[in-house]
C-alpha cells in the first residue's frame, strides 16, 4: 500500500488540544493514568476518566490529590513495568518539579502532555510559557507541538522515544490557544497503532520473582562514583535520543504517512531574516511569512519541535545562510532573556556565521501574541543592524510610575 | 530446610526467612530496623516494599525483596503507584509495604497518605515511629512528645506542642485496618501484622521506634524502653477497625510514667513538676481511648 494511502486508515475527528492529548495516550494503550485538575489542562484527564468509567477504555485511573503525587504514583507505576500517563500545566508542573528530576534520573519512561500557561503571582491563568521550557534541566525530553494531529501523533511516537531510550518525554502545547482549539484531526485505527507501538518490555522493574532494588543508590562512599556514571548516561540517552526521534519518526511515516522533524524549516532557504518560534506563534507565522514573501522580503521560519535534547547542529546548519534571526519566546529567564533565545544564541556560537539574534519577548501572563506583534518582530529585526538588548519586548511597556 | 523456628516464651512461630538480613548501617540498637526485619517475615516472600527518605535508607536498603526508593512525601503515592503496576499485571497477590518514619507521614507525607487512604487503596503504610526527624540529626517532627528536647527544640524552649494524634486522624479516615504496636510485645504485633495481610485496603500501622541516637538511653534497652512505654501507657496498643471499632490492650503490669520518662535523656531537663503534669495528661488520655474502646483485653 501506498503510504499516502495508509494516511486514509482512520476517522476524521473535531478534536480539541486536550482531546488531542487524551485521544493519543488511549491508542498509545496506557496502563496506569494518576492526574490532578488544572487550567487549561483539566479536560485531557476528564477525557481518559470518562472513556475509563465507562468500560470504553481498559486502564487504571488513580484520581490522587496533587500534581505531586500523580507523577510520583506514575514514577513507581512505571518501575512496575507499566505504561503510564498524565497532562498538567503551569503550577502543577512547577509542583512536580522535585519528582521530574526524580522521573528523568530514575529513566522512567512517562510521557506526559504539558499545557502551557501562566505561572503565578498572581494567579493569572492565561498563556504564557514560562512552565515547560523552565523545567528543560530535568532530564526529560520535550517535544513542542503546533497543532492538535502533531498532539495526537507525538503521544504515540512519544511512547515509541520513551522506551527506546528509557527517558521520560513530554508532549507540550499551548493553554487555549491549542488546548481548546477545535481541529479536524484523523484519528488513526487502533490496529495501525498496535502495529507501530508494541506492549511496553522492560527487562528491569519490580517482580517479586526476581527482586532488584529501584531507585536504591549504592551508598554515600562508594555510590558517588557509581551514581555520576549513570549520571553520564543519562546524558548519553539524550544523545542517542537524538537520533531515534528521527528514526521514529520516519518509522512513523511509513506507518500513518506523516512526520515532523527536529526542526521545520519553512522558506529558509534563501531568507535574509528567519524567524525562530515554537508552538502556536510559529504556526501563526506561516502566514505572516507568505504575506511578506509576496512583498518581496525574503523572510523564513524555523520552528522548533524537539526542545530537549536540543538540535544544535541542525539549527546552526538551517540558520547559516541567514543574515538575521529573530526569535520570540513566550518566556522569561529572569535575570537573563527569553529561554529559546539564549539556546539559539549558543547553538550559533560554534557556527561559522554568526548572524546576530534579535531576542522577542511577548505574549507573557495571557497577554495577546498576534499576527502584529510578529510581523512587527520581523519589521524591527529588518529596521535594526543589531538588537538594541538581549530583550525586544513586544506590546509589553516599562512600568511607569504614579505620580 | 525448617520454615519456622517456635520460640517457646512467647508461643509464636517465626519463619527462619530473612528478607532483611544482617548488614544494615542504621545505629546499634535501632527499633526500626527490628520492626521491619520482623514484619517482612511475616509479609516475604511476596511483598514490595517501598520506603522515603528516612533512617530506613539505612536498615531498608539491603532488603531481599523488591525494593523501591521513593521521595520524601510521596511515600503512600509510589506504594500507589507499585500497586497500580501490579494489579495491571494481573498481580493483585503481593502485598505492598510502605514503610516511612514519622517526618514521611505526621508531616512531610500526610498530604498523599491522607489522599491514599481516601482512595483506600490497597497497601500497608506501617509508620516506624521514632518521635522525629533522626536521621538529620534529632529535629522535632510532629510526632515528638510535648516537652521534650530535640535540636530543633533546644532548652530552653523544649517542644511547647502535642504530639500529633496519627492513630485518630488515620481512624477517620474510616480505612479497614489501623493499629498500632510494639516491638517488645511480638507476639501482638506478628498478630497484627497477620490480621492485615488477610485484609484487603488501606492498613495502616504506627510502631513505636525507640530511638537510642535521639532519645539519649543505651542502646541496649530499646526493646525495654519500648515495653515501658506500653506498661505506662503513654503508648496505647490499639486497633481500629472501619474507623469505628476500637479494641485496646490494657498492660496487665503499669508502671509510673515517671520511670518511662526518667529512662531518657531528652526528658532529663524536666522538674518534678512537668513529670507530675505528664502523668495528668497520660492519665486523661488513656480515659479518652477508654470511652471509644468497645473491647478492652489486658496483655
Amino acid at each position: 500500500m501506498a503510504i499516502e494511502e495508509k494516511t486514509q486508515r482512520g476517522t476524521y475527528e473535531l478534536l480539541s488540544g486536550t482531546y488531542s492529548a487524551a485521544t493519543g495516550a488511549m491508542l498509545s494503550r496506557v496502563q496506569v493514568v494518576a492526574a490532578y485538575p488544572i487550567t487549561p489542562q483539566t479536560t485531557v484527564v476528564e477525557k481518559l476518566s470518562e472513556h475509563i468509567a465507562k468500560g470504553e477504555f481498559k486502564a487504571k485511573f488513580v484520581p490522587v490529590e496533587s500534581e505531586h503525587s500523580s507523577l510520583s504514583v506514575l514514577v513507581a507505576a512505571s518501575a512496575g513495568g507499566a505504561r503510564t500517563f498524565t497532562a498538567t500545566a503551569r503550577q502543577g508542573l512547577a509542583l512536580m518539579h522535585e519528582v521530574l528530576h526524580w522521573a528523568g534520573r530514575g529513566r522512567c519512561p512517562i510521557v506526559m502532555a504539558v499545557v502551557t500557561a501562566s505561572l503565578g503571582a498572581p494567579p493569572d491563568i492565561g498563556m504564557e510559557q514560562d512552565d515547560a521550557p523552565g523545567q528543560r534541566d530535568t532530564g526529560w525530553m520535550q517535544l513542542y507541538c503546533q497543532d492538535n494531529q502533531e498532539i495526537l501523533d507525538s503521544i504515540i511516537q512519544g511512547y515509541r522515544i520513551a522506551e527506546l531510550v528509557s527517558l521520560p518525554l513530554m508532549v507540550v502545547f499551548d493553554g487555549y490557544i491549542m488546548s481548546h482549539t477545535y481541529e479536524p484531526v484523523l484519528v488513526p485505527d487502533q490496529e495501525v497503532v498496535d502495529a507501530f507501538l508494541p506492549p511496553r518490555k522492560t527487562k528491569f522493574k519490580i517482580d517479586p520473582d526476581n527482586p532488584l532494588r529501584i531507585f536504591q543508590g549504592a551508598g554515600a562512599v562508594a555510590g558517588a562514583k557509581f551514581a555520576s556514571k549513570l549520571r553520564r548516561r543519562a546524558q548519553d540517552a539524550m544523545e542517542i535520543a537524538k537520533d531515534v526521534i528521527k528514526e521514529v519518526n520516519e518509522e512513523f511515516y511509513q506507518h500513518f504517512g506523516r512526520r515532523y522533524g527536529v526542526i521545520d524549516c519553512y522558506r529558509t532557504e534563501d531568507a535574509d531574516v528567519v524567524l525562530v518560534a515554537v508552538t502556536s506563534v510559529a504556526s501563526m507565522a506561516h502566514d505572516v511569512i507568505d504575506e511578506l514573501r509576496q512583498k518581496g522580503q525574503k523572510v523564513g521560519l524555523l520552528r522548533v519541535r524537539m526542545f530537549r535534547p536540543f538540535p544544535t547542529q541542525e539549527i546552526a546548519a538551517a540558520l547559516q545562510n541567514a543574515s538575521k534571526i529573530a526569535v520570540i519566546d513566550r518566556n522569561i529567564s529572569y535575570g537573563r532573556s527569553g529561554i529559546l533565545a539564549l539556546e539559539i544564541r549558543a547553538a550559533m556560537y560554534g557556527a561559522a556565521k554568526k548572524p546576530p539574534v534579535f531576542g522577542f519577548i511577548g505574549g507573557l501572563a495571557g497577554l495577546s501574541l498576534k499576527v502584529a506583534d510578529i510581523q512587527h518582530a520581523i519589521d524591527y529585526t529588518y529596521a535594526h543592524e543589531q538588537p538594541e538588548g538581549e530583550i525586544i519586548w513586544l506590546g509589553i511597556p516599562p512600568w511607569e510610575e504614579r505620580g | 530446610m525448617e520454615k519456622t523456628k517456635t520460640l517457646k516464651q512467647f508461643g509464636l512461630e517465626i519463619p527462619v526467612a530473612e528478607y532483611a538480613p544482617p548488614g544494615h548501617t542504621a545505629c546499634a540498637g535501632c527499633a526500626g530496623a527490628a520492626l521491619l526485619r520482623q514484619m517482612l517475615k511475616y509479609l516475604g516472600p511476596k511483598v514490595v516494599l517501598t520506603n522515603p527518605a528516612s533512617c530506613s535508607g539505612y536498615f531498608g536498603r539491603a532488603v531481599e525483596i523488591p525494593l523501591c526508593r521513593c521521595l520524601f512525601e510521596a511515600a503512600a503515592a509510589s506504594g500507589t503507584g507499585i500497586r497500580a503496576a501490579l494489579d495491571v499485571m494481573g498481580d493483585t497477590e503481593t502485598t505492598v509495604l510502605v514503610f516511612a518514619g514519622d517526618g514521611g507521614t505526621y508531616d512531610i507525607g500526610i498530604q498523599a497518605l491522607s489522599a491514599a487512604a481516601e482512595r483506600n487503596e490497597d497497601l500497608i503504610y506501617a509508620c516506624y515511629d521514632n518521635e522525629g526527624y533522626m536521621m538529620t540529626g534529632m529535629q522535632r517532627s510532629s510526632a515528638t512528645p510535648e516537652r521534650a528536647w530535640s535540636s530543633t527544640t533546644p532548652l530552653p524552649q523544649a517542644k511547647k506542642e502535642r504530639k500529633k494524634d496519627i492513630v485518630g486522624i488515620m481512624a477517620a479516615h474510616r480505612i479497614p485496618y489501623v493499629t498500632t504496636a510494639s516491638i517488645a510485645y511480638p507476639q501482638d504485633f506478628v498478630e497484627k501484622v497477620l490480621t492485615a495481610k488477610t485484609m484487603k485496603g488501606m492498613r495502616f500501622f504506627n510502631l513505636l521506634a525507640p530511638c537510642p541516637t535521639g532519645w539519649r538511653f543505651d542502646t541496649r534497652f530499646s526493646v525495654k524502653l519500648a515495653r515501658m512505654a506500653v506498661q505506662s501507657r503513654v503508648f496505647a496498643l490499639v486497633e481500629v477497625e472501619d474507623g469505628i471499632h476500637w479494641k485496646v490492650k490494657q498492660p496487665k503490669e503499669r508502671i509510673p510514667v515517671r520511670d518511662y520518662i526518667k529512662a531518657q535523656g531528652r526528658f532529663s531537663h524536666l522538674s518534678d513538676a512537668d513529670i507530675g503534669a505528664i502523668e495528668k495528661e497520660v492519665e486523661e488520655e488513656w480515659e479518652i481511648l477508654l470511652a471509644k474502646a468497645s473491647v478492652v483485653e489486658e496483655i
